[in-house]
Parts: structure tokens; sequence; C-alpha cells
């Protein structure tokens, strides 16, 4: 895979306190109810060389879709400019910018020599007249350029919302296609826009509920491939795979990795009884952690690693519980009207989303981990499935259309509930999972 | 034979895997001496034909919503069912459970799982040996019926015992 080196064209403190540089106006507060999305620009970066005159366009194009694909940001458009920027290191004029109403500018210099590419930026605060934060550089492949775009982004977005980034991650999820009694699903990875869209197995088989290590580097999921429900581990780059030893004759589904990568806990079937167990991947070990007459499945740890969250039937209807990541006594933190199913801790700790089905609608919500402040943030036919963007703030899922021409498509929502958007995929597309930010 | 042609049509309208095992649709169906003569030996009017149970005793049951219990219609169709495999002693079945769409998909894996189980419990508390009866879940992966009500739902929330001919070559 492609090396990113990273390094401070001046000498600041940005790579250690990125947080430090939101003192001035050009602050974003995600938190709050807001929102009247902030204007920036970022005019084509400027090529070093002639080689890189397309990516300078494309780059800039990225780090603008990215922003503006937030609904924190909305972007001056080229037309408007009054200002143009040809020399990266030239001084900003200020007044042209402000004149548009940009609030920030992203300037940017892209230098290609062979395979490699490096792309520098600057953000400014236009109204306070000031760079915010350092200038910063990144260094990759010329393939590898819509990475290095999405890194500038994140870079970006961090510095004005004080929030970490998304941008420079990937999905995995299960590409599908034909009618609801003849559907076919292979398992495919993509950017989180939808880019660089790469298949990793055919639709032999039925795959289901793909996720992501903790480092994106392996892939968990349910094939049918045995012609018998089992979980499966993928290399992501190798593209190979093989089927984690469980025991025989019984159905096992529903893996999740450990935050350490090291356990799988997934869900084992046995005479009709579906419960949550753990497998040590390197010794084999397999451990029972649930043990009622009731359907327990979909666990998910917590960041720490200490606890998990999952869903049981154990009341009559699916609810969440809560319980020691070894075993042991669990609290059920659900007691709104309806079902819940498929919780996942959100990677800051701080909240659970999960599907809930409530008279014949379907919603995606979060709840803290307590179980209050239930907030559902959206409604549909069949919206299922959340997997949290590598900072918490972003939620992504799978929605189903009605009848008997349904097709399932990707969304994300923020988890205030705005900027409900479709990923698009060339196929139909279900049980995303979201990876960490990629290194 | 014309009713195999009509036995991979209506597997594959079961959604199984009839391509990968053609040995489940019942080598029992050659091997077989029918008997009587009244009949067509393998056609549906065969009461030892797997046409016959998937036809006429009813290959499948069918659950109230997100329930696995039985009702007396599945009960009596399993009755049925339970006397077929015991005249039938070289068909092994595999109980494949099914869930409607409206559910999370891993609960409606393990629903399904329930379903199945319950199946398999009743023939083997009727006296088929359970060695001869295995579950699998497709959760609601396998709809027969495709629209978003319930006339539909009712339809795909089912356990079909599907004929496998594992005990003879």
């Amino acid at each position: 895979m492609t090396r990113f080196l990273v390094s401070l064209l001046l000498g600041a403190t940005l790579l250690a306190a990125p947080v430090a540089a939101q003192d001035g106006p050009l602050r974003i507060e995600i938190t709050e109810g807001v929102i009247e999305p902030l204007p920036f620009a970022v005019p084509d970066f400027v090529p070093d060389n002639p080689a890189a005159a397309q990516a300078a366009k494309d780059l800039a194009r990225v780090v603008a879709a990215d922003l503006t694909g937030t609904g924190l940001f909305r972007e001056i458009p080229a037309s408007a400019h009054i200002g143009s920027v040809s020399d990266f290191n030239a001084p900003v004029q200020y007044a042209d910018w402000k004149a548009v109403n940009a609030q920030a500018l992203i300037t940017g210099a892209v230098s290609v020599s062979g395979q490699n590419l490096t792309v520098r930026f600057r953000v400014y605060d236009v109204f306070s007249g000031a760079e915010l934060g350092s200038g910063l550089q990144f260094a990759g492949t010329v393939d590898g350029w819509r990475r290095m775009a999405h890194k500038v982004a994140d870079q970006v977005y961090s510095r004005i919302t004080g929030e970490g980034g998304y941008f420079d991650s990937r999905v995995v999820f299960v590409s599908e296609t034909g009618p609801k009694n003849q559907r076919r699903k292979r398992l495919a990875i993509m950017d989180y826009d939808g880019a660089n869209i790469k298949y990793l197995t055919d639709s032999a088989e039925l795959v289901l509920a793909p996720r992501f290590s903790p480092t994106g580097d392996r892939v968990l999921y349910t094939s049918y491939e045995s012609d018998f429900p089992r979980i499966y581990v993928l290399d992501v780059d190798a593209v190979e795979r093989r089927a984690l030893q469980t025991a025989e004759g019984t159905m096992s589904f529903s893996p999740r990795f450990s935050p350490d990568g090291r356990t799988v806990a997934f869900s084992l079937e046995r005479g009709g009884n579906t419960d949550i167990y753990t497998l040590d991947i390197a010794s084999g070990q397999q451990t029972r952690l649930t043990s009622t007459p009731a359907i327990e499945t979909a666990p998910s740890y917590s960041p720490d690693g200490t606890q998990m969250v999952f869903e049981s039937d154990r009341s009559g209807a699916p609810q969440l519980y809560i319980m020691p990541a070894s075993g042991g006594e669990a609290k059920r933190i659900s007691f709104g009207q309806g079902r819940y199913g498929t919780p996942v801790w959100s990677p800051r700790g701080d909240l659970i989303a999960f599907t809930k089905q409530n008279k014949g609608r379907f919603h995606i919500g979060v709840m803290r981990t307590d179980g209050s402040e239930e907030r559902l943030l959206t409604a549909s036919f069949l919206d299922e499935g959340p997997t949290w963007a590598p900072n918490g703030r972003v939620i992504m899922f799978a929605r189903e259309t009605q009848g008997a021409d349904g097709r399932s498509t990707l969304y994300s929502v923020d988890i205030t509930g705005r900027n409900l958007k479709q990923i698009r995929t060339p196929e139909g597309a279900s049980d995303p999972s979201w990876s960490p930010l990629q290194n | 034979m014309g009713n195999l042609g009509k036995w991979i049509i209506a597997a594959a309208l079961l959604g199984l895997a009839a391509c990968n095992d053609p040995s489940r649709l019942g080598d029992g169906m050659g091997g077989a001496a029918a008997g009587s003569g009244t009949f067509a030996p393998g056609s549906a009017s065969d009461p030892r034909s797997p046409i016959f149970f998937q036809e006429a005793i009813g290959d499948r049951v069918f659950f109230a919503n997100d329930q696995s219990g039985l009702s007396p219609e599945a009960r009596a169709t399993l009755d049925g069912q339970s006397q077929w495999l015991l005249t039938n002693t070289d068909y092994t079945a595999v109980i494949e459970g099914h869930a409607d769409e409206k559910g999370t998909r891993e609960y409606n894996l393990a629903l399904g799982a329930r379903r199945a189980n319950t199946v398999r419990e009743y023939l083997v508390t009727s006296g088929v040996p359970a060695s001869r009866l295995k579950t699998i879940s497709y959760g609601k992966e396998r709809p027969i019926e495709i629209c978003s009500v319930e006339a539909c739902y009712s339809k795909n929330r089912r356990a079909v015992t599907v004929l496998a001919g594992g005990l003879t070559g």
C-alpha cells in the first residue's frame, strides 16, 4: 500500500496540537444545532511542474467535495472568485477572498515526478487575515491521488471543527444485483465517497455483513461458501480468505473484531438457540459468553475493549444489552417502544448506534451507553445496519425500498440527523462497515 | 425424464443450491420400486415420490410474525412429513428456516434457525431419526414472494423440508 510522508513546511506545532489552531473565529461547533454552512474557497492547486497540471485541478475538486459533503461547508465556486492563486508561497490577498465572502481559503501546490505525487497545502482564516495552522505536505503515488486529497480535506476539517477527520477511509459492504428472490451478493470495498470500488468475492455464494478489523487490513464476514453459514476472515490487500474454525454442524455468523484485533465476538447457533461467543484467533480457543434460550446476536465491543453491547430477545422482543467483554451479567439499556437491533459502539465511546423497528417503520438512531437521550436520525420502510465514521460524527447505513422492485442503497447521516445523503454505488448495496482512518 | 426437469425448476424456485448438489433432489427416485402400478413411479401421484412429499403432503410450514411456534395446520403437515420420512427411509432432509424482510439481517438468521429447529424437533419427536435431519437458516435472504405486504410476508416466514437422497447410491 501507499505510504505517506508527513512533513511540516513551517516549524509549528500542528501535528502535536491541531486543536490549538481553533481559537480564532473560524470554527464550526458540530455539536451545536446549527448550521449555516461555512463558506470556503479552494482555487485549483498550483502545479509545480507540467506533469502535475491535471492532478492540481483534480485534488482541489476532491477536497471541495469532501468538505461540501459534510453539510458543514459551502463552496464559493470558482466562477465567483475575484482573486486567484498562481504562487503557493505568495502572500494571500485577503481582500479578494473577503469580497466573495469566503471565510476559509485553502491553497495547494502539487508536483508529480514519475509515479510520485506530492501535495502541499495551507488553510487561511480570511476574516482574521491569518493562516490557520501551518502548511503541510503529503507524499504518495499518482494513482493514490484521491487519498492525498482526502488527507488534505481531513486536515482542513479538523482545523476548523476541532474533530478528527474521516475522509481518508474506506467502506466494505455487500454489493447486490437481481430481484429480491434471486439476489446475488458479493463483497466490495470502496473509498468512503464511493470512488475506487473493488470486488472482493464473486457472486457464487451468499455473503453477509462484513466488518473491518481495527486497522482496516482484514474483514470478517459470513458466507454460505460451504453451503452452510460460517465466518471467514479476508485479507484486504491480498484478497485471501480463510474460514474461522468454529464448532461443527453449527451456524456461526455476526462476527466482529475486538479493538485489539485478536478476538472475534460472534453468534453461534446450536439446536435453534443463538448465543454470543468469542474466539481467540491465535489459539482458536472459543468461549461462550451468553447462555439463555433467547436469540443473542450482533455484538459490538466498546472502544476500550472492556464491554460489549449486543441484541437479545430474552425480554420477549429484541432489545439492547451491555455486558462485560468476558461475559457475565448483562444490563438492558433500551427501553423505548419497538424493537432494537444491530447496536454499534461509537469509536469515541460515547454513543451506541442501532436499528429500531417501530409501528412498521425502521429507524437508525443513537443513544448514550446508559440508554438515555435516544435520538432517531432516520425513518423509512427499511433502514438497517449502522456503521460509524472514524470520528464518530457520521453514520452510514443501508436503506431498502419497498415492494417487488425493492433495492438496497447506502446512505450517510450526521449524528445530529442532518445531511442525509445517498452514497452512489454501481449496484445495490447493503451491510456497510466503515474503516478507521488509513495510515 | 420430464419429472427431473420439473424438479429442477421447483428447486430453483425454492432457492436451493440445486446445481451444486444434484443428489439432494432425490437419488431415491430412480431406484424406488413404486409397486402398485396405478400411477407412474416418481410422479406426483406416486406417494413414494419427492414430488408427492412436496405437493401432496406439503414441504413447508408457515409461522406467525416473529414466532417459531407451530400452528395446528403446521403440525398436520409435519405429521404427514414424518410419516413419509418413516416410510421412505432412503431420504435425509435439510430443514431450511426463513424469515420475512421485516427484521434485521442477523436477528432474522437466528430466527430462521429457531424455526428450522422447531420443525426438526417435531419430526424427531414423531420418530424420524435425528441423524436424517439437518437444519440451516437463510434469514431474510431467500424470500419466495417479493411484495412488501403481509400476503407475501406470511409465505416467506417458513420452514421448508428439503429432501435429499443421501442413503442410497
